[in-house]
């Protein structure tokens, strides 16, 4: 396909803030002081004072504004269009929970304030650890974790410190091989060794392999296994109670990647299914908006044998006395806790549009948004079933899913010579975000698909349609999606470059500030985007 | 139909047919009967936007906020004035709803506002390399050190006390995982003891970590207490407070390795704690070992300049067990909300700001060390935070100033049994000269009560004075 003419998008080159810079313009009015202007080397020894001011942008407010507007509108989002990366819960992010995480009593609340004086704070993070112990099926709930992986990390001390006031020292953390990366990462930051367990062919654990793990490392060596249920495959592993039986038996907590909690809200509960600690995304599952990487925030969900470890300080409730109605506290006092995991209380703004959320949906409701969440995967899956795309891209694992789906793109790149990336690319043009692509690893030319439960059937219908187009293009002209993406702001990237020779700031000076130091590095553009978003 | 979602009874039947089932409970087979839940959650219903918004608005109601207490309350977050442009960019559906910019043709707003962004600290910092953000400030220390034991295959951390309390605790519950051992080295004069800190740190050390301005408002000589860091071979890991750095020689002229830091007082709410971002800056020779997310510049096929993720083989989702660090969603619209805060303030606005900081915080210590009962805990150099100590019992004073609407400071005592009469004052732009006036008025007031109070308390043995 011959290249287009330049998109307007594509004419305006990318131009920094920096770029826009000149001396004397400001955009800052400051107060006058309004007391006695000595000079600063009278209050601060030279030696401690800096000599250069930082670079920083001198810009009018006008082009501040213009240049993140225009920066703004480079990026594809949510409220744009149809989003089904896998395993990340692109779902709607309700206005409503802008507008009272941004009213004073929360957005200006000190964190250092006195308990007493931020009665309402410490509530609501209550009763949302009171809802969330209620989803999970677990007593003992902690807000502070600030993402997945933070509550994994979590999740990990706390199993040691388990383990550890038992008198035992634990090293093997067992892992599908479906796992997100983070899981794997969590447990090399956590002291433990990972051991990965196979899938097998109904896309759950593979019971067989996982009693020879066990029995390879030693049942007394077993800490844990980390597991999402649904797994990445958005398959539900059916064998989860004698999962649990085993680890159980051996000794070892289950520890739950919430991850993918959006399929089973209301359904089914970790906590019954035997699982030990929870984490949850309330960036996920709760509605809060994503931020183009955060934030976020992962509290954990734990059951009673784990709950003396939880992080401090944990929020307390203290009864009715003295005709005053109940009161809330931090406790500090919890000697056997693993500790801080990070400042202050943790992401309260994410926790009062949670709240928020569970509010507006109710038990019903949460139930409803994972059952729909549960028809549009299986109706998107039907879709992609018929036609090209049932020949050319095939359901990994061909059972009823939940939440989300894995195609495999094998046949797509054997008969068209169109690689995962490239359809990934192609639907670009189509106005769509495409899934996760080569991800999970196990699925080859993996494509992951989770399209939610706030999406029109009308959106999924377009988005099974662009398939079938480009599929049918491929057919006649398989250079267009090779090519592919012809429409937006800048088309294909060389990363390998980004990465061999990174450029990581703006240079104010030749030299370029590149710095190529260590090893050489390869970014292989087949590399997993998306789906472990944690 | 339940809130945001779209299925009407017509679709739903269409869809079930099409996948061949009679009903969403097919679907959900799958789960073993036993366990599936079988009844509502114990939750209540679902309520109209209004009542939500009537419900939350309450609960923020019993909050005592900035907005209605006159707040000299920092430690380690602070009420700075967030420009209104901060808050209509942020709230962009485009920067508000994408998630991480894995396709990089269509993120590069957001990339390039990472780019933007590592520029900026990397200037603020005086260190080459900077990552697009982290959780936050202690969570960051925390991955310092896990980076300091990848590079130095050493296991020791040498901490000053004036770092945050909150960074060493979680120095503390990170390194039981990682298997490090973290030595504590106390303050002389409200700085770091130089030297219990040269004797402290030996050929096993891996990271010397150090606070500046530290938790008592003092700026440390970082050049001089980081020689003993540089003479065995340590990481020199220095937190700081970005909004200072317009005007405090930066922590990569004073020979740190790495810069790390709470980012809130740049663009972002006090939230009662978060969001926020945490910031990693290092040497080139660390970059490769960075937690966390990196833009790069590059190029597209057509040779049009544009941004990527940047040395995505040190992350959790290429090299999994063997990624520098777990790290995943980070806090990217709390980065863009600073940067914009940065270029808001620009390159004459963030050293004007810093030098009102310093004249205002200067103004409120000899304020407040004139008053009766109130002595300075130091005389180190400080920006926008210092440490007294008071002659009264600190949370009885604090009430008493709180009755007259004003947040006097921080216990030092909730951290420091050490400074159990010690209180941390925090002076922003928000502060104004008045209101500094009158914080030295309420607590000269309430000390002089709670000592009357003491004298009637012996005279009387009735309980007198407290005030919720």
């Amino acid at each position: 396909m011959t290249p287009l003419a330049e998109a307007p998008m594509q004419r305006e080159r990318a131009t920094t803030i920096y770029e826009k810079s000149k001396t004397g313009r400001r955009a800052a009015v400051l107060p006058d002081a309004g007391v006695p202007e000595t000079p600063i080397e009278d209050l601060i020894p030279a030696n401690l004072l800096r000599s250069d001011p930082p670079n920083l942008p001198e810009v009018a407010e006008p082009e501040i504004v213009r240049h993140y507007n225009r920066l703004s509108r480079r990026n594809f989002d949510l409220d744009s269009g149809f989003y089904p990366l896998g395993s990340c819960t692109m779902k709607h992010n309700p206005r409503l929970n802008e507008r009272v995480a941004a009213l004073p009593g929360h957005a200006r609340l000190h964190p250092a304030q006195d308990p007493r004086r931020a009665q309402g704070a410490l509530e609501l993070m209550y009763l949302l650890q009171q809802s969330l112990s209620e989803i999970c099926g677990l007593p003992g709930v902690s807000l502070q974790p600030s993402a997945g992986s933070h509550g994994e990390l979590a999740g990990l001390l706390l199993t040691r410190a388990y383990h550890a006031d038992r008198g035992e020292t634990r090293s093997k953390v067992l892992a599908p091989d479906t796992a997100h990366g983070t899981n794997p990462a969590s447990v090399t930051m956590a002291g433990y060794e990972v051991v990965k367990v196979a899938t097998n062919e109904r896309g759950g654990v593979d019971m067989d392999d996982l009693r020879a793990k066990i029995a390879a490392e030693g049942p007394d060596q077993i800490a844990s296994l980390m597991l999402t249920n649904p797994n990445t495959l958005g398959l539900f592993d059916e064998n989860i109670e004698e999962i649990a039986a085993l680890i159980h038996e051996a000794g070892g907590t289950l520890y739950y990647d919430g991850a993918n909690l959006n399929a089973i809200m209301g359904r089914t509960r970790p906590g019954d299914m035997g699982f030990d600690i929870v984490h949850l995304n309330l960036h996920k599952s709760f509605s809060q908006p994503h931020g183009g990487g955060g934030p976020g925030a992962g509290p954990i969900a734990v059951s009673s044998r784990i709950e003396p470890f939880l992080p401090r300080p944990q929020v307390v409730r203290k009864d009715a006395e003295n005709g005053h109605g109940p009161s809330f506290d931090l406790d500090f006092d919890r000697p056997r806790s693993i500790g801080r995991l990070r400042g202050f209380q943790g992401n309260f703004g994410v926790f009062v549009r949670s709240y928020a959320y569970i509010l507006s949906l109710g038990a019903d409701g949460l139930t409803e948004a994972s059952e729909t969440a549960v028809l549009n995967a299986n109706y998107l899956k039907a879709r992609l079933a018929e036609g090209r795309a049932g020949e050319r891209l095939p359901i990994a694992f061909d059972r009823h899913c939940m939440h989300e789906f894995v195609l495999s793109g094998r046949p797509m790149k054997n008969e068209l010579g169109l690689a995962t990336l490239d359809l990934a690319k192609r639907l670009l043009d189509f106005g769509f975000h495409p899934p996760t692509v080569y991800f999970p690893l196990l699925v080859d030319e993996a494509l992951m698909v989770e399209p939610t439960e706030t999406e029109t059937k009308e959106s999924l219908d377009a988005f099974a349609d662009a398939i079938e187009e480009i599929l049918a293009e491929a057919e006649s002209d398989p250079e267009a999606a090779k090519n592919a993406p012809y429409s937006t702001p800048v088309r294909r990237l060389d990363e390998v470059r980004a990465t061999r020779k990174p450029v990581v700031r703006q240079s104010f000076d030749a030299p370029a500030a590149a710095a190529a130091t260590g090893e050489a590095d390869f970014n292989d553009a087949t590399s997993p985007s998306g789906g472990s978003d944690a | 139909m339940s809130r945001y979602t779209s299925a009407t009874p017509d679709d739903r039947a269409e869809m079930l047919a099409a996948i061949g089932v009679a009903s969403v409970d097919d679907l959900f087979e799958q789960i073993p009967g036993r366990l599936r839940l079988g009844r509502p959650l114990e939750l209540p219903a679902g309520m109209s936007e209004a009542e939500v918004y009537e419900r939350l608005a309450a609960l923020a109601g019993r909050n005592v906020d900035a907005e209605e207490q006159v707040s000299f309350l920092g430690a380690g977050m602070y009420d700075h004035y967030v420009p209104a442009i901060v808050d209509a960019i942020t709230s962009r559906s485009e920067f508000l709803t994408p998630y991480t910019p894995y396709q990089p043709e269509i993120s590069q707003g957001g990339l390039q506002v990472m780019f933007e962004f590592q520029t900026a600290m990397s200037e603020l910092t005086g260190l080459p390399v900077s990552n697009a953000g982290l959780y936050e400030g202690p969570s960051s220390v925390a991955s310092a050190g896990y980076l300091a034991m990848g590079a130095t295959k050493r296991r020791k951390f040498v901490v000053s006390r004036g770092v945050h309390p909150h960074s060493r605790e979680t120095l503390a519950t990170y390194s039981v995982g990682y298997g490090a051992e973290v030595v504590e080295v106390g303050l002389e004069g409200g700085v770091t003891d130089s030297a219990a800190l040269a004797a402290a740190v030996d050929d096993e050390t891996a990271a010397v970590i150090m606070q500046s301005p530290n938790f008592l408002g003092a700026v440390e000589d970082v050049e001089a207490l980081g020689a003993a860091a540089k003479e065995h071979g340590a990481l020199l890991v220095v937190a700081c407070d970005p909004m200072t750095l317009g005007i405090l020689k930066p922590p990569g002229e004073c020979g740190a390795d790495i810069a790390i830091g709470e980012g809130q007082p740049l663009g972002n709410r006090l939230d009662f704690g978060g969001p926020s971002f945490g910031f990693f800056c290092a040497t080139e020779a660390q970059i490769r070992r960075m937690p966390g997310r990196i833009a790069g510049e590059t190029e597209d096929v057509d040779g049009r300049r544009g941004f990527v993720l940047a040395l995505q083989t040190r992350e959790q989702h290429i090299r999994r067990e063997k990624a520098t660090n777990n790290i995943c969603t980070a806090q990217a619209l709390n980065a863009l909300g600073a940067m914009v805060h940065l270029a808001w303030l620009g390159r004459e606005g963030f050293r004007e700001l810093g030098e009102l900081l310093v004249r205002r915080t200067a103004y409120a210590r000899e304020r407040l060390a004139a008053v009766e009962g109130v002595e300075l805990l130091h005389d180190e150099p400080v920006v926008r935070e210092f440490a007294v100590r008071l002659d009264a019992p600190v949370d009885r004073v604090l009430d008493r100033v709180a009755e007259r609407g004003i947040a006097a400071g921080y216990p030092l005592g909730r951290d420091y049994e050490e400074f159990e009469d010690g209180l941390l004052v925090a002076v922003t732009e928000r502060r104004t000269p008045e209101q500094i006036d009158g914080l030295a008025e309420a607590l000269g007031a309430a000390i002089a009560a709670e000592r009357g109070a003491n004298v009637a308390d012996s005279a009387t043995t009735a309980p007198q004075g407290a005030v919720a």
